[in-house]
């Protein structure tokens, strides 16, 4: 039977992966078998290649004991490895974004606690922000160690296009609203959006519910009060997101374009729409694909505008403030050790944070903001520093919904925003709906 | 005509029952394959749809309580209602196509065994690889319309409901109408030629020869290929999944699809499985009735040749 689940993930992650294949030990060359320590990550360059390099440098400097990794397109490894945990066969280190999902894991006594690994390697703990602990932090412990990259969502623009209406970023809701008839009409779509991916359509709600009644409104969903999505500022979100979409202020046809496929970065920097709401994350890859967009600076890129009247932080803000890799209690006390050495040595080490930075992204680890000024490149170097700023003087750094939620109300929350977006239920069936779902 | 052929074939039969008892045990493979790959996963399947599992953790009894929150979903008869529709649809464009392409194919024209090769190559595309492709070539914003400056062709082909299901259906048809087709061609070139040349001695046309004769010889083929249809319907997941992942909303959220979403998305492993078993029920209904209406399957079709 353990054979039965490997080969086919490996076939599949082989289908999905536009990048470089597996490389070294990754292959299963290691002679370990299914004895070995594994690894399962994400696709998609340029975080993949980083991924990739630290594990090799791993297995290079630990001949015996090598970590074979397998890779997955995000949508993809949701459910693969909750599938593959239930049924026993996941990998020993569990890479997640923490949160809900991380709880899951926790309540059905599917990863260990790492409180002890924490305190024998304090230094390990030292270097990370304190604040990517929390979605590590089930039930008051620790069951994840914070890796990888902090990433806000951020509100993107193409200069090119606002120069050509002679337009101004816009700095409030209102202004938004004003625009999008203006690039209407120069046919240009004022929004991109991966609608089918739902999870891109949420970070819009996610900023709406901030903006318009400040932090406290999706904490008292997420604590589970009753009609929590009924308070008038959430009501208020949720219509004004729909006179947005009202308003053609989305791409045509974003109910049917995927994140995964990079489609929705494409528009922007293809100059078919003008603003773009997505990720930090998305800067590495429109760097890559979009040609001299990046590097000759046509993109625009700042916090979400304030909504007037509204009274939350413009400085809040949210999205994923780390990756999570978790080891797994089903591992062997070997695999287990060899997991604990490569987090402890190799993992975020300096050659890994030092290429983190390199590709345009803010690694979770406190020294990232000094190596900050040793980056050439005007246009990263920018980036970078608004994203380190974004990031640490956010008085409230929210995690995404979808990752916060357990994960049966995350599927009903992104069902019901897929049907909100299209305007198939209102923002009172909306709020019925999720009511019924997060309320204890 | 009619007795010389059926005085065999009734001898035939009764040979077959008189010897079954020494070559039953020949089903046991088929038989042992279907009771562990067939009929216990899905007892277990109608274990797991009174439970309360989320796929990690322990598994709880629950009693009916999934049955009744299912069963008061609106959002069953809603899956149900977009799978007949998916259904009918595609049943009614690829019947018509199919039986047309097999008896074409069937015949002796020039260019026939050339051009039948070009129908057969959707059938050989796994439907993963024809939904993306289909995905890609409808894209608004980059796909065939946006590229050669086509309005007609620049729609919101899955973005809007209608166009969605619509998209859908054709795509399965073409997927699937050379399958059938082959079905079709089979069936005709089993068709006696002396009917064909009666027929032409009674001084029958072409369109009267096809209504008259072909379609009704061709009566158990429709079934057959009907019921593949009809039950495969049922099962349409993969192209759904990647065309449209049952978007936009709701619109091609297919039962099939629905269990999927509950099972795995969602980590409610029970109602997944209450909508799996609802699955096989239709489906055993839906092939029950077929057979049905095919009447009984051992009446001669060379009545009246």
């Amino acid at each position: 039977m353990v054979g039965l689940g490997v080969p086919t993930a490996l076939a599949l992650s082989a289908c999905s992966s536009s990048g470089p294949s597996q490389t070294g030990a990754g292959g299963g060359t290691g002679g370990s078998g299914k004895g070995g320590t594994s690894y399962w990550f994400l696709t998609g360059q340029p975080q993949q290649g980083i991924r990739e390099d630290t594990v090799n440098r791993f297995n290079k400097a630990n001949a015996k004991t090598q970590i074979k990794f397998t890779e997955f397109q995000n949508d993809a490894f949701k459910q693969k490895i909750k599938t593959a945990i239930g049924a026993g066969q996941g990998p020993t280190l569990i890479w997640g974004w923490g949160g809900g999902g991380l709880k899951s894991y926790v309540d059905a006594d599917q990863v260990v606690e790492m409180t002890s690994f924490f305190d024998e390697n304090p230094d390990v703990k030292d270097k990370i922000f304190p604040s990517a602990f929390g979605a590590a932090t089930v039930n008051g412990k620790l069951y994840a160690m914070p890796i990888e990259t902090t990433t806000p969502i951020v509100f993107y623009w193409n200069k090119k296009l606002f120069d050509q209406i002679g337009a101004e970023p816009p700095q409030s809701w209102g202004d938004i609203l004003d625009l999008v008839p203006k690039f209407n009409a120069k046919g240009i779509a004022p929004f991109s959006l991966g609608g089918q991916s739902r999870w891109t359509s949420m970070m819009w709600l996610e900023f709406l519910f901030d903006r318009i009644g400040g932090p406290e409104v999706f904490q008292n969903i997420f604590d589970g009060q009753a009609d929590a999505w009924k308070q008038p500022a959430a009501l208020k979100a949720l219509a004004e997101t729909q006179k947005l979409v009202n308003a053609d202020g989305f791409v045509k046809g974003f109910s049917s374009i995927t994140a995964d496929s990079n489609a929705d970065q494409a528009l922007l920097y293809t100059g078919k729409a003008a603003m773009m709401v997505h990720g930090a994350w998305t800067y590495g890859s429109m760097k890559a694909d979009g040609g001299d967009f990046v590097t000759g600076g046509d993109l625009g890129y700042m916090n979400f505008p304030p909504v007037d009247g509204g009274s939350g932080d413009p400085d809040d803000t949210v999205g994923n403030p780390g990756q999570y890799v978790s080891i797994s209690s089903k591992a062997s006390k070997e695999q287990q050790d060899v997991a604990k050495k490569f987090l402890a040595t190799t993992m975020l080490d300096d050659t890994e944070v030092k290429k983190w930075i390199d590709s345009g992204n803010i690694p979770v680890v406190k020294s990232a903001g000094d190596q900050l000024s040793s980056v050439t490149d005007k246009n990263d170097a920018a980036w970078l520093s608004f994203v380190y700023d974004t990031a640490s003087k956010a008085p409230t750094f929210a995690q995404s919904w979808d990752q916060a939620l357990p994960p049966t109300a995350a599927e009903t929350l992104l069902d019901n925003i897929a049907k909100l977006f299209q305007l198939s239920i209102s923002p009172d069936q909306f709020a019925d709906n999720m009511n019924k779902v997060t309320a204890t | 005509m009619t007795s010389v052929e059926q005085r065999p074939l009734t001898a035939l039969t009764s040979s077959h029952v008189g010897r079954s008892g020494s070559v039953a045990w020949m089903t046991l493979p088929a038989l042992a394959v279907f009771v562990l790959f067939g009929l216990l996963p899905l007892l277990g399947v109608l274990g797991l749809s009174f439970t309360r599992w989320d796929g990690l953790g322990a598994i709880h009894a629950a009693g009916a309580s999934n049955w009744r929150t299912v069963l008061s979903d609106p959002g069953l008869p809603h899956a149900l209602w977009v799978t007949f529709l998916v259904m009918l649809l595609s049943w009614a464009v690829q019947t018509p196509a199919a039986l047309l392409l097999g008896v074409f194919m069937a015949g002796h024209q020039r260019y026939r065994a050339l051009l039948a090769v070009f129908y057969f190559i959707p059938l050989l595309l796994s439907s993963a690889a024809i939904a993306i492709t289909y995905k890609a070539l409808l894209d608004p914003n980059f796909g065939l319309g946006a590229g050669l400056h086509l309005s007609l062709l620049t729609q919101d082909w899955l973005g809007r409901p209608a166009l969605a299901l619509g998209v859908i259906v054709f795509v399965v048809s073409w997927q699937f109408i050379p399958f059938h087709s082959l079905i079709y061609q089979g069936a005709v070139r089993q068709i006696p030629a002396s009917m064909y040349e009666a027929a032409a001695l009674d001084g029958a046309g072409r369109v009267r020869t096809f209504f008259y004769i072909t379609l009704p010889q061709l009566k158990y083929t429709v079934i057959t290929s009907s019921t593949l249809m009809v039950v495969g319907s049922l099962t349409f997941f993969d192209l759904i999944f990647v065309l449209t992942a049952g978007g936009p909303g709701d619109a091609t959220r297919v039962l099939a699809l629905d269990m999927y979403i509950r099972g795995f998305q969602a980590n409610l492993m029970g109602p997944a499985s209450v909508i799996a078993v609802i699955l096989v029920l239709v489906g055993l209904a839906l092939a029950l009735l077929l057979r049905r209406l095919g009447g009984s399957t051992t009446a001669s079709q060379m009545e009246g040749a």
